[in-house]
């Protein structure tokens, strides 16, 4: 196995194999994850994350391939997350998302990886959340995540970008009655693809009405795009609003957004050790199962027993 | 390398042939199996199969091709894997392939070729003997 610090240099140099290793390091969740991503942390920071969700057939995939062509033609160098999701019962997953984007896939200044749910919704927003760090710290300009904005996790995972694109597509009404509440609130650009099919200003008018409703909590008023991602009509457009929001957030917003981010992550890396250390002593010592064999008696519940034994710590810590 | 690593298979499709059936009831025969599947669709050059192979950090690279093109497109990816490190992918391939054919494609390293009718828990089980057994 390939050591650490070789692994390192080699995303820092943009090398593709070493990028694609690490964020398989990653995903696997080994002993060596935690410790990469700590050596890649100072490295970060650069890329303009931009997060793509909406619901399935939406034309995601297809808008990503035409993006990334157009900033490619800027110059710009792209990384690529896409996520799909796993089977609960088998754990296997089909990743088609390449698919729309394999013209990409031999240039050299873009790099693409599917990823797979796989487990809790915890683990799979810091993968994610990993694996663009990755992509960040090996030069990056842009890194692009897309998730089918369905569901917490999904929101929780496009949640990491800077700026973030809904995309709808004409007459997929009730799907945006079904995703309003997480993603309609957290978008900063919306896109309505497929614009060469009919009801399109209908769309536009609904996502228009839905947006007036949203609470004002920023400066910024999201947008609007029509795009033909398939014809390539209307990404210079999205380019253009995507990179307005990124300069709206560099006038001071961004720094509260990157505050946000950091906070989150660190809660997160908190639950985790914290609760994991306690758990796994719990379980070490035969305690847990006493404990859920009181919990079904009926003798106590969950939470009684989460308050005792966070009590029982905290006196523990206290001197005298 | 840790047991519970996810096994992750690029299936192909190489070449000029639009009857991607076979390479569908594949991959999803290997997503039943708890493998991640990362289907590139149609029409691929070997240098596509490649690059999606090592940005993805496949184990297993499943070839379907019926076209009759498997001579002059297989050692083209063999060799592309070889020059960019990938030499301890498992690849394999299924479709059209006469079996004249076949010594010729196991010596340049295709571990495997299946023909129609093979049962895909005879693919799962080759697929599981014979990952990760060249790192």
């Amino acid at each position: 196995m390939t050591n650490i610090e070789q692994l390192i240099d080699g995303v820092l140099k943009g090398d593709r194999r070493f990028i694609a290793k690490t964020i398989t390091l990653i995903e696997n969740d080994l002993p060596e994850s935690q410790k990469t991503v700590s050596l890649l942390y100072p490295h970060t920071g650069k890329a303009h994350i931009v997060g793509i969700t909406g619901p399935p057939g939406s034309g995601k995939s297809t808008l990503i391939q035409k993006l990334v062509e157009e900033l490619r033609r800027q110059g710009k160098t792209v990384g690529v997350v896409a996520v799909d999701p796993s089977s609960p019962f088998t754990g296997g997953a089909f990743l088609g998302d390449r698919v729309r984007m394999q013209e990409l896939s031999t240039d050299e200044g873009v790099f693409i990886r599917s990823m797979a749910t796989r487990g809790s919704l915890g683990a799979l927003a810091k993968a994610t959340k990993d694996a663009v760090k990755v992509l960040d710290a090996s030069g990056k300009d842009v890194v692009v995540v897309e998730t089918v904005g369905a569901g917490q996790s999904e929101v929780e995972i496009v949640k990491l970008a800077h700026t973030i694109v809904v995309v709808l597509a004409p007459g997929l009404g009730d799907d945006i009655q079904a995703i309003k509440a997480g993603i309609m609130e957290i978008g900063d650009v919306f896109v309505v693809n497929k614009a060469d099919r009919e009801n399109v200003n209908k769309a536009i008018m609904d996502i228009e009405t839905m947006l007036s409703m949203n609470p004002e909590r920023e400066k910024w008023k999201p947008p609007v795009v029509k795009t033909t991602a398939i014809m390539g009509e209307g990404i210079i457009e999205l380019l253009d609003k995507i990179d307005l929001h990124r300069k709206y957030l560099e006038g001071g917003t961004i720094d509260t957004r990157r505050r946000q981010t950091v906070e989150t992550e660190l809660v997160e890396a908190i639950k985790e050790k914290v609760a994991g250390a306690i758990v796994d002593d719990l379980k070490k010592k035969g305690i847990l199962d006493k404990l859920v064999q009181k919990i079904l008696e009926k003798e106590t519940d969950p939470y009684s027993v989460a308050d005792m034994l966070l009590a029982k710590r905290l006196k523990r810590l206290k001197p005298s | 390398m840790s047991s519970e690593k996810k096994i992750r298979v690029v299936v192909a499709k190489p070449g000029l042939n639009s009857h991607d059936r076979g390479a569908k009831i594949v991959a999803r025969a290997f997503r039943d199996a708890g493998m991640e599947v990362i289907y590139t669709g149609l029409r691929q050059t070997p240098e596509q199969i490649v690059e999606t192979a090592l940005q993805e950090d496949v184990d297993v690279i499943a070839l379907s091709i019926l076209s009759g093109a498997h001579l002059a497109l297989f050692p083209k990816i063999m060799e592309l894997l070889e020059r960019k490190g990938l030499d301890d992918v498992l690849v394999f391939a299924g479709g059209i392939i006469p079996k004249e054919d076949v010594p010729n494609l196991k010596k340049m390293g295709i571990a495997e070729v299946f023909g129609p009718g093979t049962r895909t828990d005879t693919l799962v089980k080759f697929i599981r003997e014979n990952v990760r057994k060249r790192k």
